[in-house]
Formats: C-alpha cells, structure tokens, sequence
C-alpha cells in the first residue's frame, strides 16, 4: 500500500505538472500574468484548424496524363516544392502545402493548400494559380495520326462556321503540329531577361537544370533543321529552328514581347513554372470571427461538460465518483499535451470528438464503480471488493475500447481531413482513456487503503439515493 | 425480468421507430449537403441593412440559375448554387453586394467540384458498413468461447442487427428535420456505432459470465438477470455522454450542432437499444434454435 500512495502521489504531480505546461504554453488563457517559462513554452501552443482560425483551403487537381507512370511522384514532389515557393513569396504564416491521391482509385493527384488568415479566395486562387506552364514540344512527324487531328480540327471548325453542333472528338485537344516532350518548366533552373543586341527585342533567357540539360541536348540533336516549339500555359508562343545539338542548357525565347510583358515572365517563371498543370476543383473559406466564435463555443461546451460530469460522479459514486473526477482530470491534462506535442490540428469536429472521449472515458470508472459496489453488497471488505471489481469489469472494458479503436482506425482510413481530426482524437481519446481508468483510478483507490468494513465505508462505496 | 418477459412490446416500440424512420428518409429524403452533391455555398454579412432577397434573387437568376438563398441570423445571407471557378464566385460577391451599394463582408465560402462530392459518398458509404462489418467480427471473435446455448457469431449478427436499428432512427429524426447531411453526419453516425457497441458489449459480456457461472435456470432468466446487473451502468454511462453531448449542443460551435443533437439521439436509442432490444434478441435467438418447428412462442 505504501508503494500504491507512492505512486498516486507521482501520478498527482506528474498531472500537476503537465497542467501546467498547458497553462503556460497558452498565452491566449495566461493573459497578462507571464508564468515561469512561459516563452520558451509558447511554442507548443495547440494548432488550430483553418475552420478555427480563419482561413482558405484549396484543393486541386493535378493532370498528370502527359507525365510517365514512374515520374508521377517526382512530378507531384516538383509541384509541390513550387506551389509552396509562390505561397511563401506572399508571406502567409504557416501555410500548409500537400498532396493528396484521392479518386476511387487512389489514381487522381491532388494539392492541398492550406492558408490560414487568407479569407480573399481569389487573392488566393490567383497568388497560385498564375504560375506559368511552360512546355517544349517537337513535330509531329507526318503519319495518319497526324492527319486525323488535323482532320478533327477542320470538322470542328468547318461545323462551327455553317452554324451546325459541332462534333466531339479527343482528338480535338491536340496540337496536329506537335507532340510534347519531357522537357517542361520542371527542369528550369532560372530564367533571365535579354535585349537582342541587334533588335533590341526583349527575349527571356532559359537557363536548365542538370537534366534539363540533358534532355535539352537530346532534343535539339533528335531535331536539327526541324522547329522546337516553346509553349506556355498551352499556347504556342515561338518554334525556333534547331541549327545544332545544344548541351549548354541555355536556350532562349523570343516570342515578340513587351519588356513588361518579358520582364512579369522572368519573374513567374524565376518563381516556379508548374511542372503539372493544375485545376482549382474546390474551396472551402472561413472567415477569422466565425472561426474565434467556434472556437469559443467548443472551449465553453467542453468546460461546462466536464464540470456536470463532475458533479454528477462524485454525487452519485461518492468517493469512487470523486477518484473517478481525479483520473478524468489526469485523463484531459494527459489529452491536452499530446494535442500540443504531436501537434494534433484542432478542429470544431475534432474538439467534439474529444468532449465525448470524456464522456466515454468515464464508462470504465462506471463500470467498475458499479461492480466494486456489487461486490461489497456481497460482503466483501473494501479492498477485496474493489480488487474484485477490477478484474471482473476488465473483460468488458477491454472488448468495448477495441471494438471503439476498430471503428476509430477506419474512420481515419476512409476519412478525408476533416474526419480524421475527430479520428485521431478519438483513438487516442480510448487509448489514454484505458491508461487512466486502469493505472490512474486503480492506484488511487488502492492507496486509499479502506479494509474496514462500517456504515462510514459502504455509504461513501456505495451510490445513488437507496438506503443502506 | 419484465424486459424479457415483454420483450414482444419492445420488439413492437423498436420496429415502429425503425418504419417511422424509414418513412421519413423515402418520403422526405435527406437534404444532402454540398460534400456530397458538389456546389457552393456562400454566407455573407451585410455591414448596414440586408438588400431586398426578391431583388437579389431576381439578379442571380440568370446568371446563377438554380440558386437558393437562405436569410441567416440579422445581416447574414447564405446563398448554394452550383459549384463555382473564382471568377463566378467573384461575380456572385459582386451581385449580392448590389453592385457594391451594400457593403459586406464574406464569413465563409466553399465551392465543391461535383468529382470530390461523388467520392466522399462512396468513402462514407464504405466506411459505415466496413465498421459495421469488423465490429461484428471482432464480437464473434470475443465471444469464441461461448457457444452454449447460441453460438458466437449470432451475438455478432444481433450486434450488427441492434447498430443498424440505432444509426436508422438518428438518421430518420435527421431527414424528417431536414437537417444537412454532410461528412459530419457520416462522422456522427460512425461515432454512435462506437459509442453504442460499448453498451452492447458490457451487457454481453455480463451474459457471457452469468452463462458460466450457471446464473439463472433458463437463458431468458440469465438474460434477464444480466440486465438487472448491468442496468444502472447504462443508464449512467449514457448519461455522462448525454450531460457533454448536451454541453456541446447548447454551447458548442454551430458548426458542430446538428452533429451534437444525432448523436444525443444516437447515444440515447443505442443505450435502450442494448437493453430493451439486443438483449432480448438474444432470448428470441435461443427460442428459435430449441424450437425451431414452433417459431417464436
């Protein structure tokens, strides 16, 4: 026994210290009195989702129909890395930039982009969409292939121009001139402004990576005395004349530009060229007082909440009811730092889940609670009783928090972003909810060290209104 | 127990929730949100008075056919229309400000291409009957060793049989409101599957330890004494949830609301479920396995 109230003693003021982490590390609720520690500690502060806090969500697709099977994840790593240059060009704090494959398959590449304080969606949409795809494409040489386009295209327009319902065909988004090559913005290196020395025509200068290079000399060596066309965001802008292999990486465009119009061309393509082309496919803005409401609504409700949960077990269960308060409060405190160590993204759907993990957090203590007191109803002493209410409430307490953690893995499995927020604080919320009815409310109740056996003990063991 | 002995009441009080329900879904359907169809919505803020609705409605027409508009609080506006590129979403802010005669602030936007509403239907779908599906292998796997006098896999089935019956009625209540049904609804019914397993279990198991330690003369009378024992501890745990699930519906965000009032409804039907439903299924199983010519008297 004297080894239990040890241990309760160290539970307590483990409990006690990461209280007051929580406390510290919040300057939100610490206000103007700074607790020791509290600047270092603020880092930890617990991460907000944007429906919290405020801000834009952008999800988009990515075509990744021209790129090989193999390079799709370098593709997608490339698009990434760009989207993220351009978001942090704009100075956003803590933007979030990641791919997803979604579809039913798991085939369609997707972006996400998270921009918490942005709530102007087309500021937004247009700091990343304007990035320039910039393409380099061959001639197609002449085959059928090549004629059938050319073919599709002339109906089409032949059909527009007598006035009838022009007919579809795939055929019709392609070039019947040329055909892509590998080589795309993705291998840019930088780009440059140049004044022709004779013109003084502005042209942009392209200088390639290693294997832009490479791909760039193979190219023009597959291509001499044939055109090289240039595009950018799929239309043609110049189709130069290769007069020789090009293994310097450097090629230039010359596409009858402004030097303004040159010049926003350096710098969007200096930025980051899309290696992918991409397509907004949906928007989600929250607006910051709408989120600072929620979040106080789901700070309140959750106060409230433990506090009637509370009240009512150590009403109802008396002492076990009031050990039971002790093991939630270690259980929150528990909760809370994990949110912020890991960190797990607080959102109003997760921050429910979490109020009613603290609902069923409280069944194990019921559930032994109800035994313990069955047990002394049979005549047992205290300690025996709760002993026995252990063991006899372990085979449900376990079945029924398994059962919890095969529906909380599968939740997180099929969820999108904003389901496995309450996924993952649920499956924690049982994990540490086991810890602390089992470790926390049975140390407590052992240390208590109650063996006699008088009308004292069993009222405060027993519950409800009955009489003895 | 009266439970077992007027099990047939029950039986009648659950069946007619579950038609109820039923009828509510086919003939009112559900008011399916935007994650699920694809669309927009767009909730606005009038800093001075709100515009006449007829005339703005009027403007959108055109422009935004099939557009709904809903008025929200004092100043707010909530328009869905179809799901929308920024430029239109950009046209659409314009219009409702009349042409920037009255000033507003946009609170929230989502537009939802109509592929990633699709998707979200078939992973809700999935994910409610892949839990239903594993908690029911999981009972029959715990309950492996109690074969006497029904085998395992019936008290996995009566499980699966009981959670069906406790997500149907929520889901009822919810399409007879109107209430949007959204990824959170889908949350909220998973959730109630938890939630509500957790009784089913605790009284099983109570049953599967009467079974051994020979409480009772009959099954019936072992179920039946298994409740008694198990009853103040449903009716309390429930009650614990119920005290933070109503915190949340009163006070929490609006966000989470109509997720907070299912699964109110939720946890209270699967904690009457598991007592007045599941646990007599048990006793109607044993009567059919031993007399199986005579049916269920």
């Amino acid at each position: 026994m004297v080894k239990q109230r040890i241990f309760a003693s160290f539970i307590l003021i483990v409990g006690l210290a990461v209280g007051y982490f929580i406390y510290a590390s919040e300057p939100g609720i610490s206000g103007a009195i700074q607790p020791l520690g509290s600047s270092y500690l603020s880092k930890f502060k617990f991460k907000l989702g944007l429906d919290l806090s405020g801000g834009t969500h952008l999800t988009y697709r990515a075509d990744v129909s021209k790129v090989a099977q193999a390079e799709v994840g370098n593709s997608m790593d490339a698009l990434r890395d760009v989207i993220e240059r351009r978001v942090n060009l704009f100075g956003v704090s803590e933007p979030l930039v990641q791919l997803e494959s979604g579809g039913f398959a798991g085939n369609e590449q997707r972006l996400i982009v998270e921009l918490p304080g942005i709530t102007d969606v087309s500021q937004a949409v247009a700091m990343i969409g304007q990035t320039p795809l910039l393409e380099f494409k061959t001639e197609r040489p002449a085959g059928p292939e090549k004629d059938s386009i050319a073919k599709a295209i002339e109906d089409y327009q032949k059909a527009k121009t007598a006035g009838q319902e022009p007919p579809f065909s795939p055929l019709l988004f392609q070039d019947p001139n040329y055909i892509s090559t590998e080589l795309t913005g993705r291998y840019l290196k930088k780009a440059t402004l140049e004044f022709d020395s004779q013109t003084g025509e502005p042209k942009v200068g392209l200088q390639f990576d290693k294997e832009g290079s490479d791909l760039f000399a193979k190219i023009t060596k597959e291509n001499v005395g044939k055109t090289v066309a240039i595009y950018l965001d799929n239309s043609p802008i110049s189709a130069p004349v290769v007069r020789e292999e090009i293994t310097s990486g450097q090629a230039q465009i010359s596409g009858g530009f402004t030097p303004v119009e040159a010049k926003t061309l350096v710098g969007r393509l200096n930025s980051g060229a899309l290696p992918v082309p991409i397509e907004l496919i949906s928007t989600q803005s929250i607006g910051a007082p709408l989120g600072e409401k929620a979040l106080g609504g789901g700070v309140k409700a959750g106060l409230m909440g433990l506090i009637a949960v509370a009240l009512f077990l150590v009403l109802w269960y008396r002492l076990p009811g009031f050990i039971a308060v002790l093991a939630l409060a270690v259980y929150v405190v528990i909760m809370l730092a994990i949110f912020k160590l890991i960190p797990v993204t607080l959102t109003a759907a997760g921050i429910a889940g979490f109020i009613l993990s603290v609902g069923m957090a409280v069944d194990a203590n019921i559930l032994v609670a109800e035994r313990t007191k069955e047990e002394l109803r049979n005549g047992r002493n205290v300690n025996d009783a709760i002993r026995e209410g252990f063991s006899r409430a372990w085979p449900s307490i376990r079945d029924s928090n398994i059962s919890s953690m095969i529906t909380g893995v599968i939740l997180y499995w099929f969820g999108t972003s904003l389901v496995q927020g309450f996924a993952l604080t649920f499956i924690l919320g049982v994990l540490i909810s086991m810890f602390s009815a089992i470790t926390v409310t049975r140390t407590f109740l052992f240390s208590l060290g109650v063996t006699a056996k008088n009308s004292l003990t069993s009222f405060i063991f027993s519950s409800g209104f009955h009489k003895q | 127990m009266f439970i077992i002995r007027y099990k047939n009441i029950f039986f009648a009080i659950s069946g007619i929730l579950v038609l109820l329900a039923i009828t509510a879904m086919v003939y009112k359907g559900f008011n399916v949100g935007i994650d699920f169809t694809g669309g927009s919505m767009t909730e606005v803020s009038y800093t001075n008075a709100r515009p006449d609705i007829a005339k703005l409605e009027a403007d959108l027409k055109d422009k935004f056919p099939g557009s709904h508009m809903q008025i929200a609080g004092e100043k707010d506006l909530i328009v869905r229309t179809r799901d929308l590129t920024d430029k239109e979403h950009t046209d659409l802010v314009q219009a409702l400000s009349d042409n920037n005669t009255s000033p507003l602030t946009e609170k929230q936007f989502s537009s939802i291409g109509p592929t990633i509403g699709k998707e979200l239907r078939s992973r809700a779908w999935a994910a409610i009957l892949t839990v239903l599906l594993g908690i029911v292998l999981f009972i029959a796997f715990a309950f492996r060793k109690v074969s006497e006098p029904i085998s395992s896999w019936k008290y996995g089935l009566i499980t699966m049989i009981s959670l069906t019956h406790d997500i149907i009625i929520p889901a009822g209540i919810f399409a007879y409101l109107g209430y949007e049904v959204n990824s959170l609804f889908v949350v909220g019914l998973l959730s109630i599957l938890g939630i509500s397993v957790h009784d089913k279990i605790v009284v099983f198991d109570r049953i599967r330890e009467n079974l051994r330690l020979r409480v009772g003369a009959t099954f019936g009378e072992t179920v039946g004494k298994s409740l008694e024992q198990t009853f103040a501890r449903s009716i309390n745990t429930s009650l614990t949830i119920l005290i933070v699930l109503g915190a949340l519906w009163y006070l929490g965000p609006d966000s989470t609301r109509d997720f907070s009032m299912l699964l109110f409804t939720g946890v209270a039907i699967g904690t009457y479920s598991s007592v007045f439903f599941a646990a007599p299924l048990t006793v109607l199983a044993e009567r059919f396995q031993t007399q199986p010519k005579k049916g269920k008297k």
